[in-house]
């Protein structure tokens, strides 16, 4: 810190400081000199400070109803959806036709597209190995939630640069 | 008792919100195939049933039967028992008090599973009380696939009698809401639910209330509040203005700390040496000092007990406990933990096998309120709270325990029997529900 801006900084603390405190402080206990100032310019972007990019901000809606599960097997392959794969799902959203479900079937958890059209509903699967998962009249079919996202890590071992 | 209804904003009126069954329900979330398995939880080291489902219920098991009590039962009648997972409860908790958030700010979590709401100023964006009940049950369980039931009424008290009439009649379709109902019909319901149902008469008082020929809430009801008084004390008093409808208990938001903390566990296997009991003692001296911290106070004593297997009749039996005050307020795990092996030193005895150990820290006072003794040295200080402060991030981060004293040892074989515990579902990436 140069002469001249201590100099300045004394001078603004007394005339600054309400009379009553400055009264009790003698001019060589000035507590703004207490702790390292910075005097220079100060950052324009410091307005504009971000936190960051949030991956559950995006990935998440409605965290109270937001569950995650992960995918066995390749049923959904053609849809992106691989063996392994974490998969977001939102119970506050009601499925619509194509949407992606986890639905209940025979007491588990299955992944398939929902296809509700013309009184039909079923589940079907986007790999060509797999079957349809038709309802009969009067079965209800049981929908856990919908699936609004899927997350994938790659086990890459490369060192970091 | 007056009946408000949704016009009138100014007369207070109270939800409770509560999980039916919380822990079965909760392991029915991620377990769906056990929708009908009649299923209990069991308390930690899978002692006591501390949840039952619907079925198991019917079947007569008591909250609290030992698991070792219903062995047969549960042969003859297919009874799951699942072993406490209390990270999982605690996380589908937080969702319901979330969600329950958006309905009012004016909140106050009771317990796990039950909250109670004041509602009076948000009526007027909903048909009537049943109404916004009837959304609240319909949302939570939408969102998170966990059954709850909603009583409505002027008083906390009269809230949770509410609540208990939606969980024992399926007529109301799980929200009950007093403050609409005809008196007749209220009365009609308290003439048929006993007075020690009533939250706040316990056994004793129950016993008592039974000597003077009142058995039912409507006695209760009828009866002097200041009659009441003279033989039981002005809490009573307040139960029966409450019943009558009028709001003497407000809604606690913010839970005060705590004045007592007790950590202990039971043992997977009885302990026979006084080092295994310290690594015990010493853990569990670590885990309370974490919640002092937590709560920003500091405790001025600290407890330590020990004690065998008392349903084992024909082992001999020992339990003792001794406590050790502190002449300074601490929160120090070292300090704690060095007082509380000392402690044990003092009551252990050779030769019996042990069943259980804990310690409790008590005196508690507010830390920034504490005086500073003369004779205490400020540099070491100064270092033991930056030391307890890494301490508990560390294991914040990194899960509980990372760092610990060396006293509580590593193997641990003494630690808590689980035996069919579910997956940490929503908080472990590597126990998620599996979906094909």
């Amino acid at each position: 810190m140069t002469q001249s801006t201590n100099q300045l900084l004394h001078q603004t603390s007394l005339s600054q400081v309400p009379q009553g405190l400055s009264g009790d402080l003698s001019v060589n206990e000035t507590p703004l000199i207490m702790h390292p100032l910075s005097a220079g310019f100060p950052s324009p972007a410091a307005d504009y400070a971000a936190d960051g990019l949030d991956l559950n901000s995006y990935l998440i809606q409605n965290k109270p109803a937001t569950f995650m599960f992960t995918v066995r097997g390749e049923s959904m392959i053609v849809a992106g959806i691989h063996h392994g794969d974490k998969v977001v799902v939102d119970r506050a959203l009601k499925p619509k036709h194509k949407d992606i479900v986890v639905a209940v079937v025979n007491g588990e958890y299955t992944i398939k597209r929902l296809y509700k059209y013309k009184g039909l509903v079923e589940l079907r699967p986007e790999n060509p190995d797999y079957p349809n998962i038709t309802f009969s009249e009067g079965h209800e079919l049981q929908i856990w939630g919908v699936v609004i996202g899927v997350v994938r890590r790659y086990s890459s071992h490369s060192s970091r640069v | 008792m007056s009946s408000s209804n949704q016009n009138s904003t100014h007369a207070p009126l109270f939800a409770l919100v509560d999980v039916n069954n919380f822990y079965v329900s909760c392991e029915r979330v991620f377990a769906p195939q056990l929708e009908k398995t009649p299923m209990v939880v069991l308390s930690n080291n899978d002692g006591c049933a501390v949840a039952r489902s619907a079925e198991v219920k019917a079947l007569g098991v008591k909250m609290g039967t030992p698991w070792f009590q219903m062995k047969d039962l549960a042969k003859q009648h297919g009874i799951l028992a699942c072993s406490s997972n209390y990270t999982l409860y605690h996380d589908m908790s937080q969702r319901v008090v979330e969600i329950l958030r958006q309905f009012t700010p004016k909140l106050e979590v009771y317990s796990v599973d039950e909250s109670f709401l004041q509602i009076e100023s948000v009526l007027n964006a909903h048909e009537s009380p049943t109404h916004l009940g009837s959304e609240i049950k319909q949302r939570i369980k939408q969102w998170t696939g966990l059954p709850v039931c909603v009583g409505i009424a002027p008083s906390k008290t009269l809230a949770k009698f509410a609540n208990h009439l939606a969980k024992k009649n399926p007529s109301f379709n799980g929200v009950c809401d007093l403050s609409n109902m005809p008196k007749q019909d209220l009365y009609q319901w308290m003439s048929e639910v006993s007075a020690a149902e009533v939250w706040g008469i316990g056994r004793k008082i129950a016993k008592r209330l039974e000597g003077m020929g009142m058995h039912t809430v409507l006695d209760l009801v009828q009866v002097s509040p200041q009659m009441m008084r003279l033989q039981f004390g002005v809490v009573i008093e307040r139960l029966c203005y409450e019943l009558r409808g009028l709001s003497c208990l407000a809604l606690e938001e913010v839970a005060p700390p705590k004045q007592q903390i007790i950590a202990s566990r039971s043992f997977g296997k009885l302990v026979l040496s006084l080092e295994e009991l310290a690594e015990s003692v010493a853990t569990h001296t670590a885990r309370a000092a974490e919640k002092l911290r937590e709560q920003t106070s500091l405790t001025s004593s600290i407890s330590v007990f020990i004690q065998t297997n008392v349903f084992m009749r024909n082992e001999a039996q020992y339990s003792q406990s001794i406590q050790i005050p502190l002449a300074h307020p601490t929160d120090d795990t070292l300090v704690l933990t060095e007082m509380a092996i000392k402690g044990l030193k003092e009551i252990y005895q050779k030769g019996f096998r042990y069943k259980k150990a804990g310690v409790m820290l008590g005196l508690m006072t507010d830390k920034p309120l504490v005086q500073s003794s003369l004779f205490e040295d400020h540099l070491a200080k100064g270092k033991s709270v930056r030391l307890m402060k890494t301490l508990d991030s560390i294991n914040t981060r990194y899960g509980a325990q990372a760092l610990r004293v060396a006293a509580t040892g590593t193997d641990q074989a003494w630690k808590m029997k689980s035996e069919n515990v579910s997956p940490k579902y929503t908080s472990h990436w590597d126990q998620l529900p599996l979906v094909s």
